[in-house]
């Protein structure tokens, strides 16, 4: 689990979460698949324990990840595109694919920690980004130039291990 | 207000985490009418929103073993 520092924790978590289940089986409407179902109570664990740690240990955000700099390079000097960033037809046929996520994982993986942390809390968890910024003590700011950061790497990344491959 | 490529970048990837002005979102929509290479990134950051939502991604077949 990546947003998790250690194996331990991420064993603690699990355990907790089949315990939940079991409290809550009967909450279970069947209304989604019991996968659907653990997964939901999973994240919610995550949530919990990314917040006791944050209170535990401001974040350490190093000048680097808040830097736009690195993306200058896809620019002309007057802002335009230096290439056209590539079609990736049709994404979502992916989103059927395991293997799609297993590359996803390795390019979230490849991203600076805190930019990967900010963007598995804000699109895999789905908290608002005022959340974010409270649980992690860092400013709105900070948080907006991660999370574009983060989406800029995860771009780049699949489009050269994934969507180049695909087409 | 006119806005280059990079900067129509930051904004579509902040559009999708707070509400941009209206003055933002109009001169957004203006360069995104006219400019097919950050609609590509805007459908692409909003995928990336599909994806991640999605993940760990699709249930195992049964016959698959989980693996370490």
């Amino acid at each position: 689990m990546l947003q998790l520092r250690n194996q331990a924790q991420a064993e603690d978590v699990v355990q907790e979460t089949l315990m939940a289940a079991i409290q809550g089986a009967k909450n279970f409407a069947g209304k989604s698949s019991v996968r659907t179902w653990l997964v939901g109570i999973l994240k919610h664990k995550i949530v919990d324990l990314i917040r006791r740690a944050s209170r535990e240990q401001a974040l350490d955000l190093p000048d680097a990840e808040t830097s736009l700099e690195d993306f200058d390079v896809l620019y002309t000097d007057d802002g335009h595109y230096a290439s056209m960033p590539a079609g990736w037809g049709d994404p979502d046929a992916a989103l059927s694919q395991r293997k799609f996520f297993e590359i996803l994982e390795r390019c979230l993986e490849g991203l600076p920690k805190n930019t990967a942390r900010v963007f598995m809390m804000r699109e895999v968890m789905g908290l608002e980004t005022g959340e974010i910024c409270k649980e992690l003590a860092i400013t709105a700011t900070n948080c907006w130039v991660l999370l574009y950061r983060a989406r800029m790497g995860l771009r780049a990344c699949l489009e050269k291990r994934w969507f180049a491959l695909d087409a | 207000m006119k806005l280059t490529c990079k900067e129509v970048g930051r904004l579509i990837s902040e559009g999708l985490d707070r509400k941009l002005s209206l003055r933002q979102r109009t001169a957004l929509r203006l360069h995104l009418v006219l400019c097919d290479a950050c609609t590509r990134i805007s459908a692409q950051f909003r995928f990336l929103r599909r994806a991640a939502s999605r993940y760990p991604g699709p249930e195992r077949d049964p016959g698959e073993s989980s693996g370490g």
